[in-house]
């Protein structure tokens, strides 16, 4: 199974609420998949700021002092973040590689999450609940989101196992189903100069997309090739720091309602979720349409 | 009249109440208010019962229905009214995947839209839907009609067997062994029958409608069709 919840914003007044709606309309879904949970938020973009979440398994170890190692070695004051495992790292935006490769220098041991402008993202096993709880998810603010809690099918129940996956700067994507063709893909984006964290097939899915945005294509058209070229059952959901797209294999089996009102364009793997949406009574519901590309850019 | 609020009762107290409705009843009319997308809402009802949902259903709402009249004021997710035995269950808005799925009997209309595999593998059921229909609809559908006033996706009807599909609209593709047929006048008389039913009379006429069904020729294995498989 998997769930999957997204959220775009378009009323600025919801920004301050992002969060909170997310982790509602997620913790909703916990019955879709009990194995781990994850977090993408977007906020801040346009600000001149980068930012690079970072996850460790001895948090009190390795973030110790980290910002200031970070800051002596690129040479600009970096503001650290701690929130449980997870740490967001802020930098100037012209000094986001630069701090990258410092920080793979510096802590080899601690895994990027995510890397952009405006992406955090925050995954754990766990509940959605506990997950959210850990993060302190509800309090966050943003401009579009989106949210995964994982039924394991296709690789194992680890931290970077879980949903969702991002492989390019301001990218994430979230799939419920499972590839059948991955490993040839992988093996073609090696060659491409992507690089992979797992054995996991939505990685895949994720860095295929990522390769076609580096490759100067539009995310309406990576979306696209997705139908083509990847082989299997899914529902993708993707963010970038504009946009928000979703995508459904042609059998279209993985369950997916999106609602939208002036306010938002919100997705659900089921109509659950959206329930407490504001004004979701009056909203326009439909079930996105199989091998059908859908996004929204701001 | 019963009002059954589903967020305070939660759904066991109810398919319990309705399961207990056995027979003659006084509890005829039942309002489900707050549905709130919730599963297997009046699942198993075996009573001669009217039961209005008022929003939308998730997964499975009136599966195996038995008698009742439920109507669906909203949408409903997938599997609705699966593996129906008889009664009658209208849905408002738009059903998702495998609506009406394995029927046995009654009558499923859905006033929206249908998502793919509406009527898969039915078995005697009459579905009638005022909008489209989604790919691999009635997939090796045994027996009873589908009545569509709008589109079809692709491979209707694929591997069909005895039932009958009416569609007035257009048909992206038939499945393997579904063809078009002749319309004779017992099936005008079937259509206008269903219309009517299927509250859809307003909307449309029989002589609309073109007739689809199987070509027979996969009944048995032969290599000549292997081909088509």
């Amino acid at each position: 199974m998997c769930g999957i919840v997204g959220l775009f914003l378009k009323d600025r007044h919801l920004e301050p609420h992002l969060g909170a709606m997310l982790t509602d309309m997620l913790i909703t879904m916990t019955d879709r998949g009990p194995d781990s949970a994850g977090i993408a938020i977007y906020s801040g973009a346009g600000e001149g700021r980068a930012k690079i979440t970072v996850q460790s398994s001895d948090p009190g170890r390795e973030f110790a002092n980290l910002d200031a190692d970070l800051k002596d070695a690129i040479g600009t004051p970096v503001l650290m973040l701690i929130k449980d495992t997870h740490a967001v790292l802020e930098v100037p935006l012209g000094q986001l590689e630069a701090a990258r490769s410092a920080l793979a220098h510096l802590r080899p041991a601690v895994k990027v999450m995510s890397a952009g402008e405006s992406i955090e993202i925050f995954k754990e096993v766990g509940l959605p609940k506990d997950v959210a709880a850990r993060f302190g998810v509800s309090k966050m603010g943003g401009t579009h989101g989106i949210g995964h809690t994982r039924m394991a099918t296709e690789s194992a129940v680890t931290t970077m196992g879980a949903h969702p996956f991002s492989t390019g700067a301001d990218q994430c994507l979230v799939h419920n189903g499972s590839l059948s063709n991955h490993n040839g893909v992988r093996r073609e984006l090696k060659r491409l100069g992507m690089t992979f964290e797992t054995e996991n097939d939505t990685e895949v899915g994720a860095a295929f997309i990522s390769h076609k945005l580096q490759t100067g294509d539009t995310l309406g058209h990576a979306l696209e090739a997705t139908l083509t070229d990847l082989d299997g059952f899914f529902t993708f959901v993707v963010g970038t720091r504009n946009g928000f797209g979703v995508v459904r294999d042609p059998i279209a089996c993985k369950p997916a309602v999106m609602a939208e009102t002036d306010q938002y364009v919100a997705f659900g793997s089921e109509y659950r979720a959206l329930v407490n949406l504001p004004g979701i009574e009056t909203a326009r519901v439909w079930e996105p349409e199989p091998a059908t590309v859908y996004f929204w850019e701001r | 009249m019963q009002t059954f609020d589903l967020a305070k009762e939660g759904l066991r107290a109810l398919n319990a109440s309705l399961h207990a409705l056995k027979g003659q009843t006084n509890m005829t009319e039942w309002d489900i208010i707050n549905p709130r997308g919730a599963h297997a809402i009046a699942a198993g009802v075996d009573a001669p019962v009217d039961i209005t949902v008022r929003g939308s259903t998730g997964y499975y709402c009136a599966g195996m229905n038995k008698q009742a009249t439920i109507r669906i004021k909203g949408s409903a997710g997938p599997g609705v009214a699966e593996n129906m035995m008889s009664g009658t269950v209208i849905i408002d808005g738009d059903a998702s995947q495998y609506a009406g799925a394995t029927g046995n009997g009654g009558l499923l209309v859905i006033k929206g839209n249908a998502s793919s595999r509406c009527g898969i593998s039915m078995k005697g059921i009459d579905i009638v839907v005022h909008g489209n229909i989604g790919h691999m609809s009635c997939f090796m559908a045994q027996s009873g009609n589908l009545v569509v006033l709008g589109n079809a996706g692709e491979a209707l009807g694929d591997s069909l067997y005895e039932a009958r599909l009416f569609v007035r609209g257009s048909v992206k593709s038939l499945g393997a062994d579904c063809i078009e047929k002749e319309m004779r006048p017992e099936h005008l008389a079937l259509l206008a029958d269903l219309l009517k039913r299927g509250e859809a009379d307003h909307k449309a006429k029989p002589e609309e409608f073109k007739r689809y069904g199987s070509a027979r020729k996969l009944y048995n294995f032969n290599i000549d069709n292997a081909a088509a498989y």
